[in-house]
């Protein structure tokens, strides 16, 4: 028998902590949407994906209702295009990005993601095609989310692509400088990228995926702070053991949800992401729920400490809750969707350096922040390199979502919108590294990759 | 998802007044909705009403049954939820 206090405990997760389920990404194999021209491949695209998540919305709404949980995004990934398009003999991929905006326009989605490419190791034609292909792709589509995996603990760094991708990410903030380099919001480099991540913009569906599966990803960092306020002046062990159980029920949340929409859409149920992911909104920020362990700002002396453990204690709540947890999973550290972060990094408590080393033991890595638009493409790549190396040599994800905003500059402000957020330009360290990123070539994968 | 129990929850919450117990309950009674469980307490001076009912045959997402409530809970002035109770079960029980 449920008691009447679990009744309200929960009433108040969902009314006043902005618990919710972030989102229902359903996993859509395109293998088999290969063909020798664009026109056929984008054909076989578009109806597949139609097919598959013609019902993904109106599934998500039912089960909102059914259970009075808010289901903010129903989304969808696909297989890396790259894999697809590299049998259709062009070289500009554009028009498969402007398919995969249509579907998702069409099934009512607000993302989809995959417009991607593997390249830890090295390219193919097709896997330099995309990346040459994704500046022109988010400038001219909405919902397409694009992500290189750039690295990985088993091969180490490609820095020929991480050099690349600066001078991309510079091009996409070009092409979109009249929406505040907007296109960059949408693109995400990583290094050893989950295959199952239900969070955009980094959601693709990797080549050992199934043909379909439904993947969830569930946050709450708004319960997670409030159960913790309850714990104020004890112990770190209190404070751990406070953690999982909120974990374990939220985790709870999304395999409910989960199973029950991979039933009724006659998809194989994947997985769980249980990432603290923060909003604008007051009451769901990362930041806030950092500074509830007892730090005046986030940023200052003891947050990669606070971070690290509420990261740990994230998984452990979670594990416990459902067998199949992936994806990301831990805590998201974006700035411009995080209040707390915002006004962190405006007050000057939170550098961009200390959010590197935050990335160490986040779940993710340097996430929507706003940097001056006269940073170099090299200094990008030099950003990129120092957090794909602590993903590779520390056998964890890392990422890297920088948008370097044209004609902006340390002080100003720029408003992405919605769950975007808005982001103050944060300061970047400007000393050439031109002559370390030009080098090219693959830094090899560390001692410990050889595990067999 | 196949549930052993159609039951689910419903949850009314705000400033007291009389008529919230009669409304709800009659509502409740039209769609034949059986109450098998009902509490009330006033918690930081907010009425907070939880009843458990019995669905029968009645399917939360297929019906208007939260329209319904959403309704009279406007004009109570009070927010009423539905949810099932599957939900709970799973959230607070290993």
């Amino acid at each position: 028998m449920i008691t009447d206090f679990e009744i309200l405990e929960t009433m108040k997760m969902f009314n006043e902590q902005h618990l919710d389920i972030r989102t229902i990404t359903m996993g859509i194999s395109l293998m088999d949407c290969a063909a020798s021209t664009v026109e056929e491949s984008c054909n076989k695209i578009y109806d597949k994906i139609c097919r598959y998540a013609g019902n993904l919305v109106a599934t998500g709404e039912a089960i909102s209702k059914k259970y009075g949980v808010p289901i903010i995004h129903k989304r969808i990934s696909v297989t890396p295009i790259s894999i697809v398009a590299a049998a259709c003999g062009a070289t500009d991929y554009t028009p498969f990005a402007k398919t995969l905006d249509k579907a998702a326009k069409a099934c009512g989605v607000n993302f989809v993601g995959g417009f991607s490419a593997l390249v830890q190791k090295g390219y193919t034609n097709a896997d330099k095609n995309l990346i040459e292909s994704i500046p022109e792709a988010l400038a001219s589509t909405e919902f397409v989310c694009s992500s290189v995996n750039l690295a990985s603990t088993r091969t180490g760094i490609n820095m020929d692509a991480v050099a690349d991708m600066g001078r991309i990410i510079k091009k996409t903030a070009e092409l979109t400088k009249d929406n505040d380099a907007l296109g960059c919001a949408k693109l995400v480099v990583f290094a050893n990228a989950p295959e199952d991540n239900p969070f955009m913009a980094g959601a693709f569906l990797g080549p050992g995926e199934p043909e379909c599966v439904i993947n969830v990803g569930i946050s709450g960092p708004g319960v997670v702070k409030t159960a913790l306020e309850a714990v104020r002046g004890q112990d770190l062990g209190t404070v751990a053991e406070t953690i999982k159980k909120a974990a374990f029920k939220i985790t709870r949340v999304g395999e409910l949800v989960a199973r029950e929409a991979s039933q009724r859409l006659n998809v194989p149920f994947g997985i769980i992401d249980l990432s603290l992911a923060p909003t604008p909104a007051v009451g769901d920020s990362v930041a806030r729920l950092l500074e509830e362990f007892g730090l005046a700002e986030c940023g200052t002396w003891g947050t990669t400490a606070a971070l690290a453990m509420l990261n740990d204690a994230v998984k452990k709540g979670g594990i416990m809750a459902s067998s199949y947890v992936g994806g990301l999973s831990g805590a998201f550290i974006p700035v411009s969707e995080d209040e707390g972060m915002i006004a962190a990094a405006m007050s000057g408590s939170l550098k961009l350096e200390k959010l590197e080393a935050m990335t160490c033991v986040c779940s993710v890595g340097l996430d929507m922040i706003a940097v001056p638009g006269s940073t170099t493409a090299e200094t990008i790549s030099g950003i990129i390199a120092d957090e794909m190396a602590l993903g590779t040599f520390n056998n964890k994800t890392t990422a890297v979502r920088l948008i370097p905003v044209p004609g902006k500059d340390v002080g100003d402000m720029v408003e992405f919108g919605g769950l975007l957020g808005s982001a103050p330009i944060m300061a970047v360290n400007n000393a050439s590294c031109a002559d370390f990123i030009h080098r090219g070539g693959r830094i090899p994968a560390p001692i410990h990759s050889m595990r067999n | 998802m196949a549930s052993e129990k159609n039951t689910a929850v419903i949850s009314v919450l705000g400033k007291d007044r009389t008529g919230i117990i009669a409304g709800v309950s009659k509502l409740l009674c039209d769609n034949n909705i059986n109450i098998n469980d009902i509490s009330q307490t006033i918690l930081d001076d907010i009425f907070t009403m939880i009843m458990l009912v019995d669905l029968k045959d009645l399917i939360i997402e297929e019906s208007d049954i939260k329209e319904q409530l959403d309704k009279l809970g406007e004009e109570l002035g009070v927010t009423i939820a539905i949810q099932h109770t599957e939900l709970f079960d799973r959230m607070h029980r290993i």
